[in-house]
């Protein structure tokens, strides 16, 4: 019997999730993150989602742990999205949550505590390959598939990671956790960063922490067009937010300077480019150069490049990816690796 | 064998409580505001325990006002006493949030604390120079966290001569099972109690005034509890409380006694059996026999805790969120406590029936669970 500490935020995949780890006769023991002491509309760090899942874990007569990781989530996740913000790039705070809270802190803290495994409510499989490996792999839900924000994980902590939840689709974890009389069946999927609220939104959250310049838009001949309310806040392929004057042809942010306040804008062609620069790859197990099947956001759909040293070149022209994001790499639907555009 | 060692936190209802408490859940319906003689039973319980309570305070029993507990009642002296008098509050960083908070939330003044915790009277002395209109100045006995014990009396004879016209009061709450509440409080205006860190019941406090102070009411209806606190009085838990008051009072001395070498016993055990580890305050500071306070090199307290759990063993570290969650303590923060530090400090809070058994089992149990955390960190 495996002893598996399961990452409960309150909502149905994580109770699901836990579900079905007692189902397979483990130990298990459900922890949920306090994270965030901000406001919060859901995600994973509200007292109300610590309720949720403490009712799940009774309703599984499971124990129920809360540990406190607020400080490490202020250094590792929400700070650098601040100042990733500040630099002009694009960041994904959950990858960085990913990386360093729960699959480093939360992981490490499971193993010191004599656990086996940790479980979490990802839409994403762990498959075994036949050389003994084992990989991130797409979950069967494609619309709700997860598999790129966990492409940092390495051998050993996919070998850690059990992602029960990632044969099922969305309806079937719903179904699951109403034939469980879980109160959390019906719980609205969580949304964008947890520690942003939909009705303040990005511009607030930042406007408290750093100051947000106002910028021109230019179009390609350097004429400006139009301004926008906060440089910081414009990202590389954003076509909305932006007060433009005339003009009939959708336009996009193909540049985005930092230093001059400078947004140019363009056509969708002229977003188009055949490379891209990358930093600080991951690979599941070793790394590896050829073609890939790259991803560029969190559902976007991927595309066909090789991949070299920092450098990956598109079979087809691809809309320019924004500094800061992460591109991933699949090979057919398997997580290969995963990497941050300069 | 469950080991609890988390009486700060809240302690066993004694047995003699539960046993005085029964016939008012079972037997009497009376609400004690009515005028038959049901009600009057009723009426007579609550009064039979507030004569407990005022003698372990040292009070009239008139100037006892029954409430939910601890925060209601430190609630209800600053926010009453503001309510009636104006000005402004004050009160030791160390305190209770439930202080904390209506002071800070009244626009009030939080004094620094020396490194034991306690309230820094030059500090305090400064500030009652400073400012003019200070009304109500808040200094908890005994801390929550830690035991540590105020000056109580050297803290009164400042503000009398510096601001005679304040109201002092002190949050007994953690004080109440060791120490002689009515004598050390006998210069404060208003001192906050609550049953279950005593024996009683969950549910039921008491807010203690001395004569000639004048509070707003915060919960405002049917006038009970001479129209300072409205609302039904909780009777059973009430007469629990009462109940607590009254035995408390007789044994405390020899249970001191015995808690004390039980929490010394623990103390010392823990620093000769771990390396790299100690108490939390300092050598020869006065405080409460109830609380070893530990810290522990190299170690979060939320793992240990877990380890120890799993051993059945029950402690805490600062205080606990509405979530359950450990929050860093801001009592060792206001001692000097550096976060690193703090973050591998626990709070084992022996009571009444602590057992050596109890403790020489910790002793086997906490020094394994600590050596597998570094282990592995």
């Amino acid at each position: 019997m495996a002893r598996v500490m399961v990452a409960m935020s309150g909502g149905v995949d994580s109770s699901v999730a836990a579900a079905l780890a007692c189902e397979s006769n483990n130990e298990v023991v459900g922890v949920t993150l306090r994270l965030w002491g901000g406001e919060s509309d859901s995600g994973c760090c509200s007292v109300s989602d610590v309720d949720d899942a403490r009712r799940a874990a009774n309703a599984l007569g499971i124990e129920h742990h809360v540990f406190n990781l607020g400080d490490d989530f202020e250094k590792h996740v929400v700070s650098p999205y601040v100042e990733a913000h500040s630099a002009g790039l694009t960041p994904n705070p959950c990858i960085e949550c990913n990386r360093h809270i729960k699959f480093d802190r939360l992981l490490n803290r499971a193993k010191s505590l004599g656990f086996d495994k940790i479980v979490t409510g990802h839409h994403a499989r762990v498959v075994k390959r036949k050389d003994g490996t084992s990989r991130i792999a797409r979950a069967k839900d494609e619309a709700k598939d997860q598999s790129y924000v966990l492409y940092m994980l390495h051998q050993d902590q996919i070998s850690s990671l059990h992602l029960p939840i990632g044969d099922m689709t969305k309806d079937q974890v719903r179904e699951k956790a109403n034939s469980l009389g879980l109160r959390v069946a019906t719980k609205p999927d969580s949304q964008d960063v947890c520690f942003i609220t939909r009705e303040k939104g990005r511009a607030d959250f930042l406007g408290k922490r750093i100051p947000l310049t106002p910028g021109r838009v230019i179009d390609e001949n350097g004429v400006e067009v139009g301004q926008v309310e906060a440089i910081e806040l414009v990202t590389v392929g954003q076509r909305r937010g932006m007060l433009l004057a005339g003009g009939k042809e959708p336009r996009y942010a193909t540049n985005v300077n930092i230093e001059t306040a400078t947004v140019t804008v363009g056509t969708p062609d002229q977003l188009l480019v055949k490379k891209t620069e990358f930093r600080d790859p991951i690979w599941s197990e070793k790394k590896i150069k050829g073609e890939f099947l790259v991803q560029t956001s969190a559902h976007g759909k991927p595309k066909q490049a090789s991949v070299e040293d920092g450098l990956l070149t598109w079979e087809e022209p691809h809309p320019r990816v924004a500094s800061g994001q992460s591109v991933v790499f699949y090979e057919a639907d398997q997580v290969a690796g995963g990497a941050i555009v300069v | 064998m469950d080991i609890y060692l988390d009486h700060a936190a809240s302690t066993p209802v004694r047995e003699e409580v539960i046993q005085a408490m029964l016939p008012w859940l079972s037997e009497h319906p009376g609400n004690p505001s009515g005028s038959h003689r049901l009600a009057r039973e009723a009426r007579r319980a609550i009064d039979d325990a507030r004569d407990n309570v005022a003698a372990l305070v040292g009070a009239d029993p008139g100037n006892v006002i029954f409430t939910s507990g601890g925060t209601e009642s430190d609630n209800l002296a600053i926010d009453g006493v503001l309510g009636a008098k104006g000005g402004q509050a004050v009160c030791s960083a160390t305190e209770h949030p439930a202080v904390l908070e209506p002071v800070r939330d009244s626009g009030g003044m939080i004094v620094p604390t020396d490194a034991t915790g306690r309230i820094d009277l030059e500090n305090l002395a400064a500030l009652l120079d400073s400012i003019a209109n200070i009304s109500l100045v808040s200094i908890m006995m005994a801390n929550n966290e830690t035991g540590v014990i105020n000056d109580l009396d050297m803290a009164a004879d400042l503000i009398a001569e510096k601001s005679p016209g304040s109201v002092i009061h002190t949050d007994a709450v953690q004080a109440t099972s060791w120490l002689d509440v009515a004598e050390l409080s006998k210069k404060a205006h208003l001192i906050s109690l609550t049953g279950h860190k005593f024996g009683g019941p969950k549910g039921a406090g008491a807010l203690v005034l001395r004569d000639g102070v004048n509070l707003s009411p915060v919960i405002r209806g049917g006038g009970q509890e001479r129209e300072r606190r409205s609302g039904t009085q909780n009777v059973p838990a009430i007469v629990g409380l009462g109940e607590a008051a009254r035995l408390i009072q007789d044994e405390r001395s020899e249970v001191n006694k015995r808690v004390t070498k039980l929490r010394d016993k623990l103390e010392n055990g823990l620093m000769k059996k771990i390396s790299h580890t100690n108490c939390t305050v300092p050598n020869g500071t006065p405080r409460t026999p109830g609380i070893a306070h530990i810290c522990f090199k190299d170690i979060e307290n939320e793992s240990l805790l877990f380890l120890l759990e799993n051993q059945r063993i029950y402690a805490s570290a600062a205080s606990s969120c509405a979530s359950g969650a450990q929050e860093p303590s801001h009592v060792l923060q206001a001692m000097g406590i550096d976060p690193k530090t703090a973050e591998g400090s626990i709070r084992f809070s022996l009571g009444r029936t602590t057992t050596e058994k109890e403790i020489e089992c910790a002793l086997e149990v906490i020094p394994k669970a600590v050596e597998q955390l570094r282990e592995f960190g």
